[in-house]
């Protein structure tokens, strides 16, 4: 028989009765956890003779990787971009109160700021497995500040930088340091952004176009240097020209280097995306699409002004705007709310929503060898829905975490 | 003998699935008293396996007392191989039952000897009080398990070299490609078989009915090794219209007439 014999005494759960997510379909099978990781039952049937110790029914639901999303910039009154005396308290509440829309894993986001903020805050993000306790953190993602002045939004313009030493020296004076950043948006037609995006990429971390007035060639560029990801298509970039489609056109682009896919974040809360741009990204390049929920700390609070970095916003029903103007400043929808927005707007499959909140991301952030499937062998980090979907149950490591 | 001749593969994939459900309940197996089953693998089976799984799941039926034995296993393919008869057992039985891994024995293609795997299923199936009932399906040129024409009658579990017919009809499962194809395999033999207490053959489809009729109207013959069964005090043909093609219509109408008392034995109890 071949090897890869594990035997453990830690004990087995059976989830059974489900519909499980897997190889980009919905299969009747059941899910086998052992020690924090989906078990391969045949394996276990025939290499150990074991069996599980706990059922679970799952009253005939869905289960979906958990949620992966890596542009959240703070939620319930926490904002991840405001210094406070307790930084590692707030990412710990959003973390734990995220879980019940079935997030497992996220990047707390950065707006741009100052550098003494990204120097107090950087060193205060550590990286977590996630638990009981909350999701686990993914590391950092910096939106900014070597970005547009032209397009950038709800960001406070004195903080723009760009890249005058060449890159990586440039990256170290404003952030301090890199460890724990998991992304990086920047605006590639910034002089010397090749160099910081080769930079970047060696030292694994994602980078990411956004809040630029980049044209298809410039972005294309990017692309070559190591750019993988578009941070929230359409929002805080030239607009889409049959001449020249700018960012947007890398979603079909035949200029890239084979075997590369470029992602990109879609806000689908029916606010940011109007759900026939949704779709014309959709359709031109499913594989890439990556449901991001950009939310601000107002998310998860009620209606009124608040605070996001250095500014002053109002949200007013699923709007959250730069106070006293129209201009969006990120959203205050949650993950499973973005995930039924694009399954009913956009009229793919249940299996694609899913997968654009949970495989996306992970082969974005490189690590779908542990999480965003349920393959054998990944993280037991998995949501339970019902056919509307509808978060029910959430778990991490295989121990439920939050239940409806 | 018995012959139950039923309308479509369908209805017999049912009958014998009922049939094996009142074997196994009428023998109320314990821990101590456990029932054994000889199964097989390939398309015929695989509608009875639905059924026995349909009848475990609405509680009908437990095999958690239930040792398997299986007929057959390629030489040289990996276990997790999808046309592995190990991958057909999990993913079309197995999995969805309740049996233990310990009760269920299919021999290892990959022993590194397979001389002594072959003999230490014998030994196994001996340990296990003999098998009540052995399930088998049959191929066109009559063989049971890989008991290929011209196997001895008298032939026990071992090593057996494929035909070329067998080799080529299973191309299909490997891309095609013959090369891919396992040219050995484990197998019971026929006296293997013939050990169990009942036997039970299940032949369906037009291209069977041939081997159907080799089977049951002419003599034994260790060309057709089905036949060796005209020897056992307990042996069940179940088989639908189109396997009956080749019989004789004097034997299609008296084990026709006979339906009424076989029924007896699918009745809920």
């Amino acid at each position: 028989m071949p090897s890869n014999k594990s035997v453990s005494d830690a004990p087995i759960t059976q989830f059974v009765n489900c519909r499980i997510l897997r190889d980009h379909s919905l299969q009747r099978e059941d899910l086998w956890v052992r020690e924090g990781k989906i078990l391969n039952p045949e394996k276990l049937f025939f290499d150990e003779q074991g069996f599980a110790d706990h059922k679970v029914d799952c009253g005939n639901k869905i289960i979906a990787p958990g949620f992966i999303d890596v542009q959240i910039n703070g939620g319930y009154g926490v904002d991840f971009s405001q210094v406070t005396s307790d930084i590692k308290g707030g990412v710990a509440l959003v973390a734990r109160r995220i879980l019940e829309h079935g997030v497992t894993s996220f990047c707390p986001t950065l707006v741009t700021s100052p550098p003494a903020i990204y120097k107090q805050v950087i060193p205060e993000v550590t990286l977590t497995d996630g638990g009981e306790e909350g999701a686990g953190v993914l590391g950092l993602h910096l939106e900014g500040p070597f970005i547009s002045l032209e397009k950038r939004g709800a960001h406070p313009p004195q903080f723009l930088c760009s890249f005058e030493e060449g890159g990586m020296p440039d990256l170290l004076k404003i952030y301090g340091e890199l460890e724990n950043v998991a992304i990086v948006t920047m605006a590639p037609e910034l002089a010397n952004s090749g160099q910081a995006i080769r930079d970047l990429v060696r030292r694994g971390i994602t980078v990411s176009l956004g809040h630029s007035m980049a044209d298809l060639s410039k972005a294309e560029e990017a692309v070559q240097h190591g750019a993988t990801f578009i941070t929230h298509l359409f929002n805080a970039m030239l607009p889409f020209h049959h001449r020249d489609p700018g960012i947007v056109g890398l979603l079909t682009s035949d200029r890239l280097p084979a075997d590369r896919t470029v992602y990109y974040g879609m806000i689908a809360d029916g606010i940011h995306t109007h759900p026939a741009a949704l779709r014309i990204a959709h359709r031109a390049h499913p594989a890439g699409l990556v449901l991001v929920t950009d939310a601000v700390p107002a998310m998860g609070l009620p209606a009124g002004r608040h605070t996001l970095g250095q500014q002053d916003i109002h949200i007013e029903g699923l709007h959250a705007c730069v106070a006293g103007t129209t201009t969006l400043s990120g959203s205050i929808a949650t993950m499973d709310m973005c995930v039924r927005h694009f399954r009913q707007v956009s009229g793919c499959t249940v299996e694609e929503a899913l997968e654009a909140a949970s495989l996306h991301p992970a082969q974005l952030l490189g690590i779908s060898h542990r999480k965003g499937t349920l393959d054998y062998g990944t993280d037991a980090d998995f949501v339970i829905l019902d056919d509307t979907l509808t978060v029910r149950e959430t778990y991490i490591a295989g121990h439920l975490v939050w239940r409806k | 003998m018995k012959l139950i001749i039923l309308s479509d593969y369908d209805e017999a994939s049912e009958w014998a699935a009922k049939y094996i459900k009142n074997r196994i309940n009428r023998f109320s197996p314990t821990p101590d008293k456990f029932f054994t089953l000889g199964l097989p693998t390939g398309s015929t089976p695989l509608g009875c396996y639905k059924k026995l799984i349909e009848y475990y799941k609405k509680g009908e039926i437990s095999f958690q007392y239930v040792k398997t034995f299986n007929m057959d296993e390629y030489v040289g393919l990996p276990r997790d191989h999808p046309e592995s008869y190990h991958s057909f057992m999990w993913n079309n039985f197995f999995k969805h039952i309740d049996i233990r891994s310990e009760n269920a024995h299919i021999l290892d293609g990959n022993a590194p000897d397979l001389l002594k795997e072959c003999q230490s299923f014998e030994d196994e199936i001996k340990s296990a009080g003999g098998i009540d009932l052995f399930i088998g399906g049959i191929g066109p040129d009559g063989h049971i398990a890989f008991n290929e024409p011209g196997s001895s009658l008298v032939s026990r579990t071992r090593v057996k070299t494929l035909a070329m017919d067998t080799i080529l009809a299973n191309a299909r499962f490997f891309d095609g490609d013959l090369s891919k194809v396992p040219t050995m395999a484990l197998t019971v033999g026929v006296g293997t078989v013939m050990d169990a207490r009942e036997v039970m053959i299940l032949i369906t489809g037009a291209h069977k009915a041939f081997a159907l009729y080799k089977a049951i109207e002419e003599g034994v013959n260790h060309m057709w090794t089905v036949s060796a069964f005209q020897q056992h005090p307990q042996t069940i043909f179940i088989c639908d219209e189109d396997a009956t093609q080749e019989l004789r219509v004097k034997t299609v109408k008296y084990f026709k007439g006979m339906m009424h008392v076989h029924n007896k034995l699918v009745e809920e109890p």
